[in-house]
């Protein structure tokens, strides 16, 4: 496998990797809170915030990517907040990419979460009430278990849309190993100087990787569901 | 034939007629030759009559499309490697190429009034500096050896942030998320003087010279309007509006 893969690539897929991880973590944990309050809330401005969630999915990934550079840099809005708290300056580090995806992959998590939620309906936790769950037991025990295709298809879309990732770490990245330099960056530069089977190869790999991944996890999902 | 016909016929011709005049040359230009080309394409159509289309983008991009029957007629590469092979592999017309255009590489911040040297890229807390991409893009080649003839190799490597071509380069600096860049002198420049930030234009014997080839490819060589093209490329009133955006020529 090392004769196909140089170093820079393996380190290319370990960083992808862990990006992937840490943004699908943070998004669940984030993003669950803002399902439940999506699909159960009254308020005027639940609209606005729908919409807002949906927006990473219309613009292009550069202009995103272009926005959040000028934001997080050191004139911008973001880039003095984290001055201030002494993090320094976002762009061009590991930080700046996991806020950058935290952004660019929230629809394909919060969505599907919240329409599970929905689907669900005010039943189940009436019922659960009345048995005398407390509300937290409740969520844990009954709507968790009854919103996991919901779960499982936001971790997937979340984890996949962050490996496949380009336009946005192009913009703010800048190329560095171990720290920006993802898989797709690197194919992209295999490409750029006309390394084409390198570039085969990652490609390849991140394709036969990213299908098994969905294929065990749906796989499962059946298993599960049968039961 | 009735009147009215007669006359729609004629006011149809008017219509066509010119565009039928002059032909249309569809032209692959490198991203960093965006502002002279916009100058030099109006130039031609006033002297020829023929029209040009222009696409924008990277070198490596276009070498790849254009072996794949991307419709250019002519190619205005950000270097001499891939026009030469794509003339050695029968996509562009043999010893069709020529320097169009040499690049000057300017050590630049986006703060103006500023007496940049290059001794300031030695402190160490002196803020990232961001390069073209030394492996793809020529003038990222350009400024890793300028850096290496600096001695600043080593000190520099760890502070390094690299655009994936000369545009993003100059926008990591220009929105002050890198202190310094090497850009190109054309982004910077008019008529030979710095117009926003400030900077220090690398002595061109500090690295090999960014030359730019433009070549003829096989999907133009029967169009009129492309060899037009190239020839006006090379003329004095070109060669003058090159200059003028910050290039040198031969």
């Amino acid at each position: 496998m090392n004769a196909l893969l140089s170093p820079a690539d393996i380190d290319a897929i370990w960083l992808t990797l862990k990006l992937a991880f840490t943004v699908t973590i943070l998004l669940l944990l984030l993003g669950t809170p803002l399902a439940w309050w999506l699909a159960h809330s009254r308020a005027r401005w639940r609209g606005a915030i729908n919409a807002l969630v949906a927006l990473p999915l219309i613009l292009p990934p550069t202009v995103l990517g272009f926005y959040l550079l000028v934001a997080m840099g050191p004139n911008g809005p973001l880039g003095r907040l984290t001055a201030e708290v002494g993090l320094g300056a976002l762009p061009f580090t590991f930080a700046g990419l996991v806020i950058g995806s935290l952004i660019y992959s929230l629809p394909f998590v919060v969505q599907p979460i919240r329409d599970a939620f929905i689907a669900i309906g005010p039943r189940p936790l009436e019922v659960a009430a009345t048995l005398g769950a407390r509300p937290i037991d409740a969520f844990f025990s009954v709507v968790l278990p009854l919103a996991r295709p919901g779960f499982l298809t936001a971790t997937v879309l979340g984890f996949a849309h962050t490996v496949g990732e380009f336009g946005v770490v192009l913009m703010i990245g800048g190329n560095i190993p171990n720290e920006t330099r993802v898989v797709a960056i690197q194919i992209y530069d295999h490409v750029e100087a006309l390394e084409y089977t390198q570039a085969h190869w990652l490609a390849g790999g991140l394709l036969a990787f990213s299908f098994i991944v969905l294929l065990a996890l749906h796989t499962l999902n059946d298993r599960q569901a049968k039961r | 034939m009735n009147k009215a016909i007669r006359s729609l016929y004629a006011a149809l011709l008017l219509l066509i007629a010119p565009m039928a005049i002059g032909g249309e040359v569809t032209v692959a230009v490198a991203s960093n030759f965006i502002k002279p080309i916009e100058a030099v394409a109006p130039a031609f159509t006033k002297v020829t009559g023929h029209r040009v289309r222009i696409s924008t983008g990277s070198t490596g991009k276009f070498y790849a499309q254009i072996q794949r029957g991307a419709p250019f007629d002519v190619f205005l590469s950000a270097d001499e490697a891939r026009p030469a092979r794509l003339e050695d592999e029968g996509f562009a017309v043999s010893g069709s190429r020529f320097i169009y255009a040499i690049g000057r590489l300017v050590l630049w911040q986006a703060e103006t009034h500023r007496d940049i040297q290059p001794d300031a890229l030695r402190f160490a807390d002196g803020g990232r500096v961001a390069v073209a991409n030394p492996v793809t893009a020529p003038y990222g080649t350009a400024a890793a050896a300028a850096i290496e003839k600096l001695g600043l190799t080593a000190a520099l490597a760890p502070r390094l942030v690299q655009g994936e071509n000369i545009g993003q380069t100059f926008q990591f600096v220009a929105t002050g998320n890198a202190a310094y860049g090497f850009v190109a002198w054309s982004q910077v420049s008019q008529n030979g003087t710095l117009i926003r930030g400030s900077g220090w234009l690398v002595p061109a014997n500090m690295h090999p010279p960014i030359r730019q080839a433009a070549t003829l490819l096989t999907r133009g060589a029967d169009n009129p309007a492309a060899r037009a093209f190239v020839a006006f490329l090379k003329s004095d009133a070109a060669r003058q509006i090159i200059r003028q955006h910050g290039y040198d020529t031969e």
